[in-house]
């Protein structure tokens, strides 16, 4: 099955690897959103698992131990920014980018050294036989263990927030703060651990990107994934399947680009590579239109601090 | 146990010296994140802060750089700082900056190699059209449909990433380079050059648009209307609603105001420092901007200072390359942990911090 | 009625900065007791219940609970111990339906089709219809309390406190309200009810404590009382109502006709055909019960939302489309409801917020650049004529005590010579001295020849000063009627009758 040159099959399968990386990063700030709290500070997040997930993965010859190790590098750069919102009552804003800004600094100090190493790779898992279906085959089976992680990631967001009791205290959180406190639930506790999830999202998906997706270290790797995600999680509404439809639409739109680019189309290489930014903007646009109830989807602490007066 | 408890009235004290607090902290943490590179702290903050100033092999070179570095970190942080005091999140000062300059250089490119005394006035305006322009995008889509301006604004500054390394490889590469990508160096263009001013200070037109924008914001916040709804907006928009404020007009206001001195800031380093547009003409005043503008506390003349402070670690940092063998990135890091100490440190001067129970 | 002590408060005191909100407070609860804790507003009422709540901590004293020492870490703690609480400021969330929010207020809630169901079976035996499906953003304030009483009593509460419960339902609900609260005692629940409206604690509680100053100054049989004797324990001085004289109005000075606007908030509430005319002179009463259009009528008339230019006409010219300080340029003011973040700003001097709203009117601002002393003497007349307790006008708006910023805040808007005056729950918060000492000034302006609109929830304060009276409901506005002949049953259904709960009540 092909179109203009570019083979379907072909196309979707590498979207969904393509997707991975800022899927992850959208479906935990999606949860630490919830909670109310909006940290900006994703890209950072990423980036630092993205540096911390390759050093460990290449000193130990195991991208399972990196992609731990990322995970718990993202969720160390959530508890600090919960610190400063949830303790020191900071702007969340501005937090959120001075943990940006921090997070490429620090990746690029820790990266020195690392510039053109290759990382042990992280198979396909075999399915045997399924992967030979096709269409089917190499679209479902044919992909490494932390992709399918990710969408059980969001099936598991899904049941936790619609079907769990701490779901909808998580809900309940980032819906009224005050009314929770005056209930006797612990916000910034909620907030605090909500955050750390979203961290450590936010770091195997920068994991997925220097282990599996490049596989290299390159400072400033992110290149932005980490801001798409921001503007996944408005496009899903805040909620766990859109987010997935979401990251797999942008996904499809970059690797378009980057077929495009390859097949030699007589468009400028940079003009191309605006694509996926462009579309960002431009559904943020289309969804931020749709008024009324849609819009409701949003937590209403969503970005207020929480001070308990009593 | 310790808690918190708002002040009446924002501490005084605390707000003039947690951004002092903040800086020394950085210090602190910085060297401790030099030692485990394997440098030695005292050394790597001496290069950093100290030489650039008063070594006597540096200082003739750094002295006037720190000016030239700080024109344009002010400039854009003084705009930023009235968006930012009134929860408009302009993130894309560096986009802006961008536009700024290519527009500039478009013009200034347009009327090559002719020698007419308006070429650099019309610069300066297509500058500040072009960084206006860029801001007005967000400023529309906000305004229009809703849309959230931080994501937007920093979109927007990957795209005008890649529109600048299409104009440096196409439309505006020099056709005499001798098919290096980046366009004609302006410095070279007598009309359209932005020259330093008086020599060995580094003061060139930038620097000069660097202070009166200090001046100016400061008599806008101090004594015009407009500065008052700026901080009422911030403080409580229903409050500035019932004072008459329109939230839109205010918005398109205040990012067409950021938008224009990020793109004059742009345009004068195009002009002069950069000389010319290529692929990695932005070093990102446009985000360390965000930075100074918040050390400053969002005052014009905190501003001010925090733009020579940061100024300086951008040339103590070049310097601690040369020296120390420290990336460039360092700095970054430096850079977003300062920001890091001072909003933490904010929390004193709006509240103070109290043992649980102790009477008052 | 036994007699068995419930609750014993021993001894307690709390200090908050600057403040003593409770010192030495002491009384009991007997088991099937409905008892009420009386006091302005600020005499510590709230402080005294979150402690029991175990939301607060005491500074000092004990509490014994069914004979036990009792001092709940956190309201788990006093859920646990069988202590419910309903909250003033409902503690609900909007986005959230009817049976998430039950769940989130119970510690062991069970699954939700059991939960649904209980919720069912609960608010039909109390007389409180719910649908459990039903999202808490699209229910009447009536409603919403019945979701949080009913949160209460699917925990088989020994003690239900109750903040206010009356200040957000008509007179009729009120009603329906003390049937499930005497069923509730006849079954051996004791209720502890906080309020300051007297004729309803006479007609509700077996025993008082009387709160002034953090401190208990009575304890009474309050069917034994007068409202009036009830009224000075509780203010600790002799109130004289307002002085006012009949006064023919003159020429109408506000004319709204088919004001409909929508509401800016998700769960607000759109005004509807709203007609209305005030004259000068002459002050319309405009009651209600919260959430039904209140705050809509006052941003529609202050400017704040715009609409058709002859919708709403001051002295027969059409102002509907123009903005606040257009409207202060044709003479009207308007104070809203909230002083902390919409009347005023909470970290700005009162310099600064004297110039928010008083630029036009006032002369304030020349050229776009701002007078800074006449803004200050401004505010310093403000100050000195609604005698405004501050240090100094440079004190930042909330620093100020709720009584002495709503003085500043009505202060602002009445000395700046207006023609309209709309003002939304001028003396919400406030303790008696300053809620007279407002309504005074409002019947003041209008002898002086101003039309004033008054928006407020609480029917005592129209009925004192409105010479006309209306009632907002679901958005609509009924006919006015003269205030002077008015009962109490007519009022109710007016302000929209028991919002369909007596229906329910029949089953009970």
């Amino acid at each position: 099955m092909t179109l203009g040159g570019i083979d379907i099959v072909v196309l979707i399968a590498s979207l969904m690897s393509a997707s991975t990386p800022i899927l992850l990063a959208a479906i935990g700030e999606l949860v630490a959103e919830r909670s109310g709290v909006l940290n900006l500070g994703v890209e950072g997040m990423m980036i630092v698992g993205a540096i911390c997930g390759f050093v460990v993965a290449v000193h130990s010859g195991s991208p399972v131990l990196g992609f731990f190790a990322a995970a718990a590098a993202g969720a160390a750069m959530a508890v600090l920014f919960a610190f400063l919102t949830q303790v020191l009552l900071s702007n969340q804003v501005a937090t959120g980018l001075a943990l940006t800004l921090f997070g490429l600094g620090l990746s690029a100090l820790m990266g020195q050294g690392y510039n053109g190493l290759k990382p042990p790779s992280t198979p396909d898992i075999r399915f045997g036989p399924l992967a030979d279906i096709p269409v089917i085959g190499p679209i479902l089976f044919s992909h490494d263990w932390v992709l399918y992680l990710s969408l059980l990631i969001v099936l598991g967001t899904w049941v936790f927030l619609t079907h769990s009791r701490a779901g909808l205290v998580l809900r309940a959180v980032g819906e009224n703060h005050d009314a929770a406190h005056a209930l006797g639930y612990r916000v910034r506790l909620i907030r605090t651990a909500a955050l750390a999830w979203g961290g450590a999202c936010a770091g195997l998906g920068g994991a997925y990107l220097s282990l599996v997706r490049v596989p290299q270290w390159a400072e400033g790797m992110t290149a932005g994934a980490g801001w798409i995600a921001l503007a996944i999680v408005v496009f899903a509404s805040w909620r766990p399947w859109r987010v997935l439809l979401g990251a797999y639409i942008f996904g499809g739109v970059t690797v378009l680009q980057l077929r495009l680019q390859a097949a030699g189309i007589a468009i400028p290489v940079q003009i191309l590579s605006t694509a996926p930014y462009l579309i960002t903007i431009l559904v943020l646009v289309v969804m931020s239109a749709r008024r009324g109830r849609a819009a409701l989807g949003a937590p209403a602490a969503l970005g207020r601090v929480f001070h308990a007066s009593n | 146990m310790l808690t918190l408890e708002k002040r009446p009235n924002p501490s005084r004290f605390w707000t003039i010296v947690t951004p002092l607090l903040a800086v020394a902290l950085t210090m602190i943490a910085g060297g401790l994140l030099f030692a485990i590179l394997g440098k030695n702290p005292v050394e790597a903050i001496r290069t950093i802060f100290w030489d650039p100033l008063f070594n006597e092999q540096f200082a003739a070179y750094s002295r006037p750089q720190l000016l030239v570095k700080a024109g344009p970190l002010v400039l854009i942080a003084v705009g930023l700082s009235l968006g930012f005091r009134a929860n408009i999140w302009n993130i894309g000062a560096e986009g802006q900056y961008i536009m700024g300059a290519i527009c500039g250089t478009a013009v200034a490119l347009a009327f090559y190699p002719a020698e007419h005394w308006y070429i650099f006035p019309l610069m300066i305006l297509a500058g500040a059209l072009g960084g206006w322009g860029w801001a007005m995008i967000p400023a529309f889509l906000k305004n229009r449909f809703g849309t959230n301006e931080i994501l937007v604004s920093l979109m927007l500054v990957y795209v005008a990433e890649n529109v600048e390394s299409w104009m440096a490889f196409g439309p505006m590469r020099n056709p005499q380079g001798m098919g290096f990508p980046g366009s004609r160096n302006l410095q070279q263009y007598p009309a359209a050059a932005n020259p330093e001013l008086i020599p060995g200070t580094g003061i060139h037109w930038g620097v000069v648009a660097a202070g009166l924008a200090v001046l100016l914001a400061y008599a806008l916040l101090k004594r015009h209307i407009f500065g008052f709804h700026v901080r009422v907006a911030g403080q409580s928009p229903r409050a500035a609603r019932f004072a008459g404020v329109e939230p839109k007009r205010l918005f398109t206001l205040c990012m067409g105001i950021s938008g224009a001195c990020a793109g004059l800031a742009g345009l004068f380093e195009v002009a002069g420092p950069s000389g010319q547009i290529t692929d990695s003409f932005n070093v990102g005043y446009g985000f360390t901007a965000i930075i100074v503008a918040y050390l400053g506390r969002l005052h014009p003349i905190g501003i001010l200072l925090a733009g020579l402070l940061l100024a300086l670690t951008y040339i103590g940092g070049e310097i601690a390359q040369l020296q120390l063998n420290l990336p460039a990135s360092a700095i970054q890091a430096f850079q977003g942990m300062l920001l890091f100490f001072l909003l933490g440190l904010d929390v004193l001067s709006n509240y103070r911090i109290k043992r649980k129970g102790a009477q008052k | 009625m036994s007699k068995t002590e419930l609750l014993a408060v021993d001894g307690i005191s709390k200090q908050y900065p600057g403040v003593l909100a409770n010192d030495a407070v002491s009384f009991a609860i007997a088991e099937g007791e409905v008892h009420a804790l009386l006091g302005e507003n600020g005499a510590g009422k709230s402080t005294l219940v979150k402690m029991i709540y175990g939301l607060v901590k005491p500074d000092a004293g004990q509490m014994r609970f069914r004979g036990a020492a009792y001092a709940p870490k956190e309201p788990r703690e006093a859920r646990a111990s069988g202590v419910a609480m309903v909250f003033q400021h409902f503690s609900l969330f909007e986005a959230l339906n009817v049976a998430e929010n039950v769940a989130l207020g119970m510690e062991n809630p069970p699954k939700p089709r059991e939960l649904a169901h209980r919720i069912r079976t609960v608010s039909e035996d109390y007389g409180l219809p719910l649908d459990p499906a039903r999202l808490v953003g699209d229910l009447s304030a009536g409603e919403r309390q019945r979701v949080e009483i009913i949160r209460c009593l699917l925990q088989d509460p020994k003690l239900l406190i109750m903040d206010e419960p009356t200040s957000v339902l008509t007179p009729q609900e009120v009603d329906i309200l003390f049937k499930t609260l005497r069923q509730l005692a006849a079954e051996g629940t004791a209720i502890l009810y906080i309020s300051h409206k007297l004729e309803e604690i006479r007609a509700l509680c077996d025993g008082a404590t009387i709160l002034r100053r953090g401190k208990v100054v009575a304890s009474c049989t309050p069917r034994e009382k007068t409202a009036r004797e009830l009224a000075e324990l509780m203010v600790g001085e002799t109130l004289t109502p307002p002085a006012r004289r009949q006064k023919p109005p003159g020429a109408v000075a506000l004319d709204v006709s088919g004001l409909s606007v929508a509401s800016p908030n998700p769960f607000g509430t759109a005004l509807q055909n709203v007609h209305l005319t005030v004259q000068q002179g002459e002050i319309l009463g405009i009651a209600g019960v919260a959430g039904n259009g209140q705050d809509e009528l006052l941003l529609a008339l202050s400017g704040e939302i715009r609409t058709d230019a002859e919708a709403i006409r001051i002295a027969g010219q059409g102002v509907g489309d123009l903005g606040p300080n257009a409207r202060r340029r044709a003479g009207l003011v308007a104070a809203p409801e909230e002083r902390l973040g919409h009347a005023a700003a909470p970290d700005m001097s009162l310099t600064e917020n004297a110039l928010l709203s008083g630029a036009v009117r006032k002369n304030l601002v020349r050229r776009g650049l701002i007078d800074w002393t006449a803004a200050r003497r401004f505010a310093e007349a403000v100050v000195k004529d609604f005698d405004v307790r501050t240090p100094g006008v440079g004190t930042a708006a909330r620093a100020l005590s709720g009584g002495n910023l709503q003085k500043f805040v009505i202060g602002r808007e009445l000395s700046q010579a207006p023609s309209v005056i709309v003002v939304n729950q001028p003396t919400w918060g406030v303790d008696a001295a300053a809620a007279a000492a407002i309504r005074q000034a409002l019947i003041d302006r209008a002898a002086a020849g101003a039309a004033v609109v008054v928006i407020s929830q609480d029917l005592d304060e129209l009925l004192e000063i409105a010479d006309r009276f209306c009632a907002l409901n679901a958005g609509r506005l009924s006919a006015p009627r003269p205030t002077q002949g008015l009962t109490v049953e007519e009022i109710g259904l007016m302000m929209g009758g028991s919002h369909g709960m007596e229906v329910a009540h029949a089953h009970a």
